[in-house]
């Protein structure tokens, strides 16, 4: 069996700073990383590798430093690895993101055929949650988002049952492969590559794949295959006013409390009754 | 993604033939008879832009035939849709991907609408994602406003992007129809008038059981009790790493019991496993929008605030004076919250015991 995981390199969000005068992301000296959505995937992939010998390709689209996020991926275990670049992909939107990564994914068939494509939950620079469900339109792969829990694999039906969260509750969803899997945050945690992972991860030589080697359209991919138009980029504005501080004579906390309660009641004047009814509820 | 892009080119004009698209659409996510409220609140923002273009407002409701159904499609009607689709087949009871995203794309390449809202729910980003790819067109994920820039009636979708550090507004000019799936909690909930009516369009989607291949085997609820209703309290009292430690929390619990609220947290005290995570409030959890959030302890960080900053009264209890949280809060206390927070318990308690006398 063949599994690919997608992967993207991301910026770390938690590093980001914007520019305090030009409003722009200051990008520089921002440590890249593997999408951290990606991970609860890839983990799932390798799971399913230990439990039936599957092999795991990792693929990723993006410029040339993004090797790194694979050579990373290869050391957890993954056996071996796409990276889809050209210039002419800057600028792709979800649509067109997706249509490129199917593109390789079909080259990679050549070889064997992909029983399951696993997809991030979502990116937290773009943030969409799209490409997964794109890649797996185009492919007409069964498509199981949110999943908590794979409970089964069954090679010899080729099926598969997993849960899958929804709202107010968890489906449980049995298939047939090929599907695409989107994991839940949380589910698993990624794990420690062996040795032997980090010497082969260094040692694997790179698939490099350019637009020519597998993109049959070239319009549908960058920015003349993007529907989107970014037409605005700007940061939140803050508020007009700051809060209106609420003090008392040497700030004992009960009277603080006591003019809190009554400019609350004063500015809401609603609010009170709605709080008996609250109460009355037996919260 | 950083530098707004000049309009020209053949992205920037819609094409002849698309101009036949119109109408403001809502597929109206409904699970067992229950209807997500993040529908309704788009129904009320799809009036609106609707109005803006002089266009018809729709609903989409699919499922199976029967009484949950037709009730859904008047309340459609009563929240400000002109126009209920009502898509109906035995093969629609639960949402899967593939039946519902077959019977969406016939749908719109039918109607030909020029704006379909979803909801930024598990069903509306897993459907959405499939049928803009089906329908070839874009699709602007998790927005937090909508709007339409009148000179070339276009929707314009905001959405915080980089972890809400920066807003970007996202535009769709050449395809249709334009998508966009919507936070729950974002846009105010509209009033119903169950007086209103509209047109009923039925539509009956050829389906065959047989050849849908995913199966649904059991649907496991999560028991209602362990779940905070965060997104629909009407007060939270919300804690932040100020609190210290995980004994202090019985404060803001203590609060919340006197004020029938629910408690929210800082994604820290998540992650210290203070409390569950269907408690933390922001970017990363819960977006809400009670009348009343209480925080205290907590710094403001942006994606904090971009989870709470819609509600309609904010009070903030930090100890530092120059807090974020006090450039967004309407009231601050500077003050100790274990302190302030006893203290509120107390006066609120008092203050709701002579009320309730007097009523
Ligand atoms: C990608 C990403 C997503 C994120 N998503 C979320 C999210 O969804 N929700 C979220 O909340 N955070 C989120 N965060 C984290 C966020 O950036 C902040 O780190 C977090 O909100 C800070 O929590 P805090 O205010 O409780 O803690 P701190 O920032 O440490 O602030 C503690 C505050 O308590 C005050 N204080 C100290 N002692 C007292 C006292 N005795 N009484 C009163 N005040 C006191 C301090 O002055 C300080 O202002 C995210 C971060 C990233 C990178
Ligand atoms: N450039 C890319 N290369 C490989 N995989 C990607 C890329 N962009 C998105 N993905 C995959 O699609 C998922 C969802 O991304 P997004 O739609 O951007 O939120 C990610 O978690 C990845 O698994």
């Amino acid at each position: 069996m063949h599994i690919v995981v997608c992967i993207k390199q991301v910026p770390d969000s938690a590093q980001i700073r914007i520019h305090p005068v030009t409003n722009t992301i200051m990008r520089q000296g921002v440590p890249a990383i593997i999408n951290p959505y990606d991970l609860f995937s890839l983990e799932e992939a390798l799971r399913i590798k230990d439990a039936t010998g599957a092999r795991v390709t990792v693929l990723t689209m993006g410029p040339p430093m993004a090797e790194a996020a694979l050579r990373k991926a290869l050391s957890f275990g993954a056996d071996s690895a796409v990276l889809l670049t050209d210039r002419k992909f800057a600028g792709s939107d979800t649509l067109a993101t997706s249509y490129a990564l199917t593109s390789a994914i079909r080259k990679l068939e050549e070889e064997e055929p992909v029983s399951i494509v696993f997809c991030g939950k979502q990116t937290v620079d773009g943030d969409t949650a799209q490409v997964g469900p794109g890649i797996c339109t185009r492919m007409g792969l069964q498509q199981l988002t949110y999943i908590t829990k794979i409970e089964d694999v069954d090679l010899k039906t080729n099926q598969i049952t997993v849960q899958r969260r929804s709202e107010g509750g968890v489906q449980v969803l049995k298939t047939s492969m090929p599907c695409m899997i989107t994991m839940l945050e949380g589910t698993n945690t990624i794990r420690f590559g062996t040795m032997d992972d980090m010497f082969r991860a260094a040692r694997t030589p790179l698939k490099v794949w350019n637009k020519d080697y597998c993109v049959d359209d070239e319009n549908k991919v960058g920015l003349k295959g993007s529907p989107t138009v970014v037409s605005k980029v700007f940061v939140p504005k803050p508020r007009a006013e700051r809060a209106k501080f609420i003090e008392v004579d040497g700030g004992d906390p009960v009277a603080l409390a006591a003019a809190a309660v009554d400019t609350v009641f004063t500015v809401q004047p609603k609010l009170a009754a709605d709080l008996l009814g609250a109460a009355a509820a037996g919260h | 993604m950083s530098q707004p892009s000049k309009p020209q080119g053949r992205r920037f004009q819609l094409p002849e033939h698309l101009k036949v698209y119109q109408g403001v659409w809502v597929i109206i996510e409904q699970e067992r008879g229950q209807v997500h409220s993040v529908s309704w609140e788009l129904v009320g923002e799809a009036r609106k832009l609707a109005d803006k273009l002089g266009v018809e407002v729709g609903a989409v409701v699919l499922g199976a035939e029967g009484p949950d159904l037709n009730r859904i499609c008047g309340e459609s009607f009563g929240y400000g849709a002109d126009v209920v689709y009502k898509v109906t087949h035995p093969c629609l009871k639960d949402y899967r991907t593939e039946p519902y995203s077959k019977v969406m794309t016939e749908v719109v390449n039918t109607y030909k609408p020029e704006i379909v809202l979803l909801g930024a729910t598990t069903l509306g980003r897993d459907l959405a994602g499939a049928i803009a790819t089906t329908l070839t067109t874009g699709l602007t994920a998790d927005c937090t406003e909508l709007d339409i820039y009148a000179e070339n009636r276009s929707l314009a979708a905001t959405r915080p992007t980089f972890g809400g550090t920066l807003l970007c507004t996202i535009q769709t000019l050449a395809y249709r129809p334009q998508m966009a799936t919507v936070r729950p909690r974002v846009m105010a909930m509209p009033d119903r008038d169950d007086a209103r009516v509209g047109r009923v369009i039925e539509v009956t989607p050829t389906l065959v059981e047989d050849e849908i291949v995913t199966k649904v085997l059991n649907f496991i609820p999560d028991s209602a009790q362990n779940e905070a209703q965060l997104a629909f309290a009407d007060v939270i009292v919300s804690a932040g790493k100020g609190l210290g430690k995980p004994e202090n929390m019985k404060l803001v619990w203590d609060l919340a019991k006197v004020l029938g609220a629910e408690v929210g947290a800082s994604r820290p005290l998540v992650q210290a496993g203070w409390v569950g995570n269907d408690r933390q409030v922001g970017q990363t959890g819960k977006t809400v929008r009670p009348k009343l959030y209480i925080a205290a302890g907590i710094s403001g960080a942006i994606q904090h605030r971009v989870g709470m900053e819609k509600s309609d009264l904010i009070l903030a209890i930090n100890t530092d004076p120059n807090a974020t949280i006090f450039d967004f809060a309407h009231y601050g206390i500077v003050g100790d919250a274990l302190k302030i927070l006893p203290a509120l318990t107390e006066a609120f308690s008092k203050k709701l015991a002579v009320n309730r006398m007097a009523s």
